[in-house]
């Protein structure tokens, strides 16, 4: 289970003494790490290194659970003198450490490798730092009883201290995990070149480098908080000015970083384009009109099959068989669109009278009758079956082919930019507003006038078109449509990212597309592990910040009572005695 | 009252004459679609005369070998839905992680020889795990992820069900490996044994016996014991339950028990009879179970037995007898289309099902 949603639970019990608090903590983190190391994550992250020979990202994260359970244990006792909680912060921090060292024991002495995959020599070498067990195990736990303590003095701490110490760390961080992508940009520029062979080696950030970086991100830290201090009130920043200022900052990043990072980063972004596409379209069902389909991706595979079938070099291809001519992608990407509108709404209509959970049990079936007939032989002679379309041309402009990654990545922005102003300007209008409406109360909507119907299977067609779009491009970037590429993990994926971005928010879906396809796509070993994080991601935004990362303005109005029933939860001290008291009905 | 809910029970019929709109156009298409597609396709089989009796007799054993899968998974279904009103969508992971931990203990006893040596004490051990795992991962997800959201409307608790499906889906894989593992066979499950001249794959037998009566027990528990009755009322109106002293914390736990402990054994047998556990096996009967807990109509358990059997023989009996006789190749491969097709026309013309009413309108 998730580290936030143990301790939540453990919160809310206010009877018990803070060192039993301070124990329960310590299971949770040491918990968590286990859990970490048993599901591979720790063994994944440790071929990455943050500081090379010195910290790796696994011992880094290590690291961040020890100074977390700490943190977290002074956090619950604020009023506490400082030696008990420093004592407390001990003590959480050795239980999570014997909690490792119980499990490097567990692993060396019997064979768990054989059921837990993850649990290697190496894994065991990265938790004991190679060292033999005797010494091993009591360094775990010391070390870890430190770091409760170190924790809870940093949270402690004043934060003048606090705030420039961890902005130094992410920064370090920051720089050592994403080194390759750093150190190619850092390649175009004799001086900056020389910078880089400071900070670099080929493998990482070497020590001098992190001890300057760190200098620089906490003295930039203090300088910004000092002058903030003084200016004091809403910096200029804040006005509307400045977030026009920030949002085309953004968009010359976007548009210089892939030229000056090569083609890889043009691949990713290209990527989290697509994902931004069709997480604008979801936004439109799910963010909007709150119908929460399940079956996205059948979209998507329209759109792709569809670009497939009117332009691809081979035998699959409409133009062999029937009178339709062979396209261009321009041509094509239309036609894909308009056809995935057609088949939203026919995808809509069976479903118009199914609510809530049913829905999205629904559209889950319908998403997998699309894919379940798109892989059949019944269907081969037409969509080629698990072969899938091959020889898909890229498209052209004149006589220049846009075949570089980073080419298409335009094509992909340029489309998600006119998009992004189609769904901008969608949200404001009239239909956006009954979408919203019939996402809070579908009754008292169709009270009020608005025609179901139209308006839902709007939502369905318009949300389906951003999906097509993105199938279309998809379809020409890999030149070869698959049925195996459209899971219903797609589908999982999109929602996951609408919501950890903020579900009816913009700027959200991009923020999501981000955090959830770009980050795991540039950490390339975290691979499939990717999904753990949705899962997690789902759970936890649920339950701490249903409103997304970058809410939209009314959904964070609509759900500040519901966070603030959730701080009801908690009752102050003061009144927690009585509540315990009440609630300890007897025979409990 | 009553007239004035016959009343309104009239208009909306008369209108609907008047108004028929396109929408209702496609519906009926659909309808009457799917319904020639089942007639045309029976006839055309029974035409054609491709199948014997004895294949006929081997689907439909393989089809109530698999509904009875079905039924123990939609249980736990509808159980949770009638007393917390959530859909449980980790439901199916939950199974999964059953079939693997029963996968483990039988590896193990395959290996030892003595699974084969001592079938009963093999088999008894199997589930025991399978069931205690299953039971403590539903216990743990009820706890940690579903709680929370105990008190809350909207589309976040099903959200948060979704999360939970992936949290056990992608930790199992870490855990124990992405790769298929095939799930020991010994000797005395895979032989075949005479019943009236026709050969059944022992397997069979097992799995639907030993199913019937674990559902007569749980619905001993519901029908006759104290918890039973308390979880009976607390799926009846939740308010009134608590305010008869019913702990409604207690049944709800109760309830994740007795599905997790179904979904274990299911995960087992499900194991048996496709010889394999993988991380992702889970997901498709989890979601099928939920359309068989729908078509018995949600709440009920006997609904859901019902609903699983039914889905399991439509699902095997399915591609040969519907999409055969109308000339479809390879139609095995569409036995999911046909399952999911039922998923949805139950979720699309009759959400109350078969055995249940008031529950749809509630929140559906």
């Amino acid at each position: 289970m998730t580290a936030q949603s143990i301790t939540r639970g453990v919160r809310r019990k206010r009877t018990q003494s803070p060192l039993h608090r301070a124990i329960i903590t310590g299971v949770s983190f040491g918990v968590m790490a286990v859990y970490l190391a048993m599901v591979g994550l720790l063994p994944m992250i440790h071929a990455r290194a943050v500081i090379v020979d010195v910290l790796t990202m696994a011992h880094a994260a290590l690291l961040a659970i020890g100074l977390g359970a700490g943190a977290y244990v002074a956090r619950g006792e604020r009023d506490k003198p400082a030696a008990t909680i420093v004592l407390h912060g001990l003590i959480a921090g050795a239980i999570s450490g014997g909690l490792l060292a119980v499990l490097v024991v567990a692993m060396n002495t019997i064979d768990l490798r054989s059921i837990f995959i993850s649990l290697s020599p190496q894994t065991s070498d990265m938790l004991t730092l190679e060292l033999d067990l005797e010494y091993a195990v009591p360094l775990l736990v010391a070390a870890a009883a430190v770091l409760g303590a170190l924790g809870v003095l940093l949270a402690r701490s004043p934060p003048t201290v606090r705030k420039p110490v961890l902005i130094g760390c992410s920064a370090v961080l920051f720089f050592g995990v994403f080194q390759e992508l750093i150190q190619i940009m850092m390649q175009f520029n004799e001086a900056i070149g020389d910078v880089r062979e400071f900070l670099y080696t080929w493998e990482g950030l070497t020590p001098e480098g992190a001890g300057a970086i760190f200098a620089i991100a906490t003295g930039a830290s203090v300088l910004s908080t000092r002058r903030r201090a003084g200016a004091g009130g809403s910096s200029w920043w804040q006005s509307r000015n400045g977030q026009l200022v920030k949002a085309g900052i953004a968009v010359v990043v976007l548009v210089l970083l892939p030229i000056l990072a090569g083609s890889y980063i043009g691949q990713v972004l290209m990527l989290v384009g697509l994902y931004i596409l069709m997480g604008m379209g979801l936004n439109l069902e799910v963010g909007l009109a709150g119908l929460l389909d399940l079956g996205f991706v059948a979209f998507f595979a329209v759109g792709a099959y569809t670009t497939a079938l009117l332009t691809a070099d081979s035998v699959h291809a409409l133009a062999t068989f029937t009178a339709i001519p062979h396209m261009s992608f321009w041509a094509a990407m239309p036609i894909a669109v308009l056809i995935s509108v057609i088949v939203g709404v026919l995808f809509g209509i069976p479903v118009l009278g199914v609510r809530g959970d049913y829905l999205a049990v629904a559209t889950l079936g319908l998403g997998e009758i699309v894919r379940v007939i798109v892989q059949s032989d019944a269907a081969a002679p037409l969509l080629a079956g698990a072969q899938g379309i091959l020889q898909i041309p890229k498209p052209r402009i004149g006589d220049i082919e846009l075949a570089d990654p980073v080419a298409l990545f335009f094509l992909t922005l340029v489309c998600a930019a006119v998009a992004a102003y189609f769904a901008w300007r969608l949200e404001s209008s009239r239909l956006g507003r009954a979408w919203m409406a019939i996402r809070d109360d579908e009754d008292v909507a169709q009270a009020l006038g608005i025609n179901l119907v139209k308006v839902k299977l709007l939502a369905y067609g318009l949300g389906a078109a951003f999906a097509g779009l993105s199938g279309s491009i998809f379809a020409v970037m890999l030149t070869s449509v698959y049925p195996s590429s459209f899971q219903l993990l797609v589908s999982i994926n999109v929602l996951a990212l609408i919501i950890v971005g903020g579900m009816g928010s913009l700027p959200g879906v991009i923020v999501g597309s981000l955090a959830l396809v770009g980050l795991p796509e540039l950490l390339r070993e975290f691979g499939e592990n990717r999904y753990l994080f949705y899962g997690v991601a789902l759970i936890v935004m649920m339950r701490i910040r249903p409103e997304g990362l970058w809410p939209s303005a009314t959904r964070r109005r609509e759900l500040h009572d519901f966070a603030g029933d959730l701080e009801l939860e908690e009752p102050p001290p003061a009144v927690a005695g009585v509540a315990a008291s009440v609630e300890h009905r007897p025979g409990e | 009252m009553a007239d004035v809910a016959a009343g309104r029970a009239l208009i909306p019929r008369l209108r609907t004459l008047s108004r028929f709109t396109f929408v209702d156009v496609i519906l009926w298409c659909l309808r009457i679609g799917v319904s020639a597609v089942v007639v045309g396709g029976t006839i055309g089989t029974l035409i054609k005369g491709r199948y014997e009796a004895a294949q006929w007799f081997d689907l439909v054993m393989f089809g109530l070998t698999l509904g009875s899968v079905y039924a123990l998974i939609a249980l736990g279904y509808t159980m949770v839905y009638g007393v917390l009103r959530l859909i449980n969508f980790a439901h199916g992971d939950i199974m999964m992680t059953g079939a693997f931990s029963g996968y483990f203990i039988a590896s193990a006893l395959d290996y030892s020889g003595f699974l084969n040596d001592s079938p009963f004490l093999g088999m008894g051990a199997v589930l025991a795990v399978a069931m205690t795992t299953s039971t403590s991962l539903a216990l743990l997800t009820e706890r940690f992820a579903y709680r929370p959201f105990r008190n809350v409307r909207g589309l976040a608790p099903l959200i948060c069900a979704i999360g939970v499906s992936f949290f056990l889906e992608q930790t199992f894989r870490g855990f124990f490996g992405p790769s298929i593992r095939s799930y020991p066979d010994p000797k005395w499950q895979a032989a075949a044994i005479d019943v009236f001249g026709l050969n059944v794959p022992r397997v069979d037998i097992i799995v639907i016996s030993l199913a019937i009566v674990a559902m007569l027990i749980l619905y001993l528990i519901v029908q006759k014991t104290r918890m039973g009755t308390a979880m009976r009322a607390v799926s009846e109106d939740t308010d009134a339950a608590a305010m008869m002293g019913i702990d409604v914390n207690k049944v709800v736990v109760f309830t994740f028990a007795l599905g997790g402990a179904m979904a274990g054994i299911a995960g087992v047998f499900y194991a048996f009879v496709f010889k394999q556990v993988y991380f992702f096996m889970g997901f498709q009967p989890g979601v099928k179970a939920f359309g068989a807990a729908v078509l018995g109509g949600i709440g009920s358990i006997p609904g859901a037995m019902l609903g699983g059997f039914f889905l399991g023989l439509v699902e095997s009996v399915g591609p040969a007898l519907f999409l055969d006789g109308i000339g479809i190749p390879a139609p095995y491969q569409l036995r999911d289309l046909i399952a999911f097709t039922l998923l949805i026309m139950v979720l699309i013309f009759r959400p109350h099902g078969i055995l249940g009413e008031r529950m749809a309108k509630k929140r559906a």
